[in-house]
Parts: structure tokens; C-alpha cells; sequence
């Protein structure tokens, strides 16, 4: 048998090969399969129509609000929010849309009328028209959409950064 | 190098002895028909494995049960892949454990001194049939539901201890969320490991005696 390759080494060397061919046909899915949520883009980012320009008159502030679905494996998770936009002049890109959300422990904000204010049902947080921190424990200003444009069809639409 | 380093291992580990045992024993005679008891091993290995990715996605959950294999089936790359060799793999085991015990039955490799290694493949059959019946509830489809309410209303049909039975195995009188976590520990946790044991004491009982070669005319 010296130096020829002989029925066992056929066995031998045909058990490697057919094994390694499983192995990686089976190997490589299963790697995929075990990744495949860290490959997913994320879908959290995106362009949201919020509102029409001729709903919101120069000078006034308008609400608004929109729901974001997330999708994560089979569970589907919507989350409301919600702001104001206030026209600064004719031109459409001349506007603050400000978020609801108050910098302090995330409740909802309203815009009072006779305060002049927006006023945080919980800690009794108060933000100027701008957004400004007027009294009240939270930390910053209410947070700016700053990405926001005007689609063709009269659409004010932001850029919906997740967090 | 790896010379060096193979030996160092194998004087310690004693490789080529173990080679020798395990995978070049004498065999009586070349014959396909005795390949399924590696055949049903290879099986449960692969059973094992797929079953071991399954449980990354699947939640043994009323309420997430059904969801979490279309998402394995429809959402995870290769997750059809994986669940299709665990579904059709479990079939093929059953199938190949069952001729497996015939051939053992008809070459008579049951008798002395191998009724052992005969009994402890009946315990690997049921078991392997344990894991079958388990596993089929756990898509938490009508169809999984339906045959396990059939399946167990047979066993609760036993004289006197049928309803205790009954109520043992579906965690109640009713098929409930108890009845799907308890198949779940049953198919991933009790029955591999029972299935490991067993196949450990099998696989030794079997290089101890050696392959039993087929009877001749005069036996």
C-alpha cells in the first residue's frame, strides 16, 4: 500500500470533503442566521409630513402630532409625538417646530394661550414661545425639529431622528 | 511543529487509542443496513443543533409563539433553512431509529450479550418519540393545538391514574400557556439530556461487544 492512495484513504479523504461541504453549507446560514438582526438598517430615520402650510398661519402656533410604528422581530411598537410649529413670516423656511416633549422627564407640554407659555402638566415646568426655559426644573430648552422642509404639494415635513 | 504538539496531546489524551476504538473497530461485514445507528446519531446531532439556533427567536409564549416561528419562517435570513432541517430532521429520526430496531430484530443482534444495548434503544425509541410528540406543539398553530388536546386526552384515558396523567402532562385540566412551557423544558432540557445519557451508555455498550456479526446457517 506505500505510496498509493488506497480504498481507506478514498473513505478517509471522501468523509473530509463531504463533511466540509456540509459544514460550510450549514456553517455559513447559521452564522447569517445568528447576525442577521445586527445587519438590519435601522428604520427609525426618515422624512415625516407633519402638517400643510396653509394650515399653519404666520405667527401662530399650530400642534401637530404623527406616530412612529417600530418594528422589532414580530412585535410592532407605535409611539405618538407631537409639537408646534409657528411660522415666523411668509417664507416657508422661516419657521420653529419645537417638540412637545418636555426636557425634564418627558411629559407632554401645552401651549397656554393666557400664560403665553408652554406648561408642563407635571412639575409645572414653563417654556416661552421660542421654547426657552421661562421656569420650572427642566434642564434645557424644548427640543427644535431643525431638519424640516416644504414638499412640492405644500407639506411641512422634518427629518425624524430616533431618541 | 504540529508533529510535536500532536504527540504532547496524544500521550496525554491517548488520541490513537481512541481512534483505534471508536472509529476503526472491526466490523463483521461491509452492510449499509448497519450504518443507521450513526445514521440516527448524526441525526441527533443535527436535531441538537438546528433545536439550539431555534431557540434564539422562538418564545414559548401563547402570545408570541406563533408570531416568533413565522418570523423565524418569513424574517430571519436562513431561518427557514434552520427550522426546515429541525421539522423534516425530526421526521427522518423517527423513521431512521424505527428501522434501525428492525434491522437489530431481524439479524438477531438483540441476544446475548447485547440485551442491554437492545433495551436502552427501546428508552432511546420512546424518548426519540417524546421528542417528537413535544416538539409538535410548540408552533402553537390550530394543528399543534388540536393534536396535543388529542394526544393527551389519549394518555388521560388510562384506568384510575388517566386523569392524573392527563393533568400532569398539560399542567392542568386545560391546554394552557403552563401546557406549552412545560413541552417546551420537556423538548429542550429533559428529553435531550435522557436522549444524551442513554445514547452515551448505548455507544459504549457497543464498542465493548464489538458489532455482532449476522447468524450463520447453524446457529
Amino acid at each position: 500500500m506505500s505510496g498509493s492512495f488506497g480504498r481507506r484513504d478514498f473513505i478517509k479523504a471522501a468523509t473530509a470533503i463531504v463533511g466540509g461541504v456540509i459544514g460550510v453549507a450549514l456553517g455559513v446560514p447559521a452564522i447569517a442566521y445568528l447576525i442577521d438582526p445586527a445587519l438590519r438598517a435601522s428604520a427609525k430615520e426618515g422624512w415625516v409630513p407633519i402638517l400643510k402650510v396653509e394650515d399653519a398661519p404666520v405667527g401662530k402656533l399650530v400642534p401637530f402630532s404623527f406616530t412612529r410604528v417600530q418594528v422589532n422581530g414580530w412585535e410592532r411598537t407605535s409611539t405618538n409625538f407631537g409639537g408646534y410649529v409657528l411660522r415666523k413670516s411668509e417664507d416657508p423656511n422661516d419657521m420653529l417646530i419645537l417638540n412637545s416633549r418636555c426636557t425634564h422627564l418627558g411629559c407632554t407640554v401645552n401651549w397656554k394661550e393666557d400664560a403665553q407659555a408652554f406648561l408642563c402638566p407635571c412639575h409645572d415646568a414653563k417654556f416661552g414661545r421660542d421654547g426657552e426655559v421661562l421656569d420650572g426644573p427642566p434642564p434645557k430648552p424644548l427640543e427644535r425639529f431643525s431638519e424640516f422642509r416644504v414638499s412640492a404639494d405644500g407639506l411641512i415635513e422634518i427629518f425624524f431622528k430616533a431618541g | 511543529m504540529w508533529k510535536k504538539a500532536y504527540e504532547w496531546l496524544d500521550e496525554r489524551l491517548g488520541l490513537n487509542a481512541m481512534y483505534t476504538n471508536l472509529l476503526d473497530r472491526p466490523e463483521p461485514r461491509g452492510n449499509w443496513w448497519n450504518t443507521l445507528g450513526s445514521a440516527s446519531l448524526f441525526l441527533f446531532i443535527i436535531q441538537g443543533l438546528t433545536g439550539i439556533f431555534l431557540t434564539v427567536y422562538y418564545t414559548p409564549s401563547p402570545d408570541h409563539a406563533y408570531d416568533s416561528v413565522q418570523y423565524i419562517m418569513n424574517g430571519v435570513a436562513f431561518g427557514w433553512l434552520i427550522r426546515g432541517i429541525h421539522h423534516w430532521g425530526a421526521s427522518l429520526m423517527v423513521i431512521v431509529v424505527f428501522i434501525h430496531l428492525l434491522r437489530v430484530f431481524f439479524t438477531a443482534s438483540f441476544k446475548y450479550p447485547r440485551e442491554l444495548t437492545w433495551l436502552i434503544g427501546i428508552g432511546l425509541l420512546i424518548t426519540t418519540l417524546g421528542m417528537g410528540f413535544t416538539g409538535y406543539l410548540l408552533p402553537w398553530h390550530q394543528m399543534a393545538f388540536w393534536a396535543t388536546t388529542v394526544g393527551t386526552q389519549i394518555a388521560g384515558t388510562v384506568p384510575f391514574v388517566g386523569e392524573f396523567i392527563l393533568k400532569a402532562l398539560r399542567g392542568g385540566p386545560e391546554l394552557s400557556a403552563l401546557t406549552l412551557q412545560r413541552f417546551f423544558a420537556a423538548h429542550i432540557w429533559m428529553l435531550p439530556a435522557v436522549l444524551a445519557g442513554l445514547i452515551g451508555v448505548h455507544l459504549f455498550l457497543i464498542i465493548k461487544h464489538g458489532e455482532s456479526h449476522y447468524p450463520s446457517q447453524d446457529e
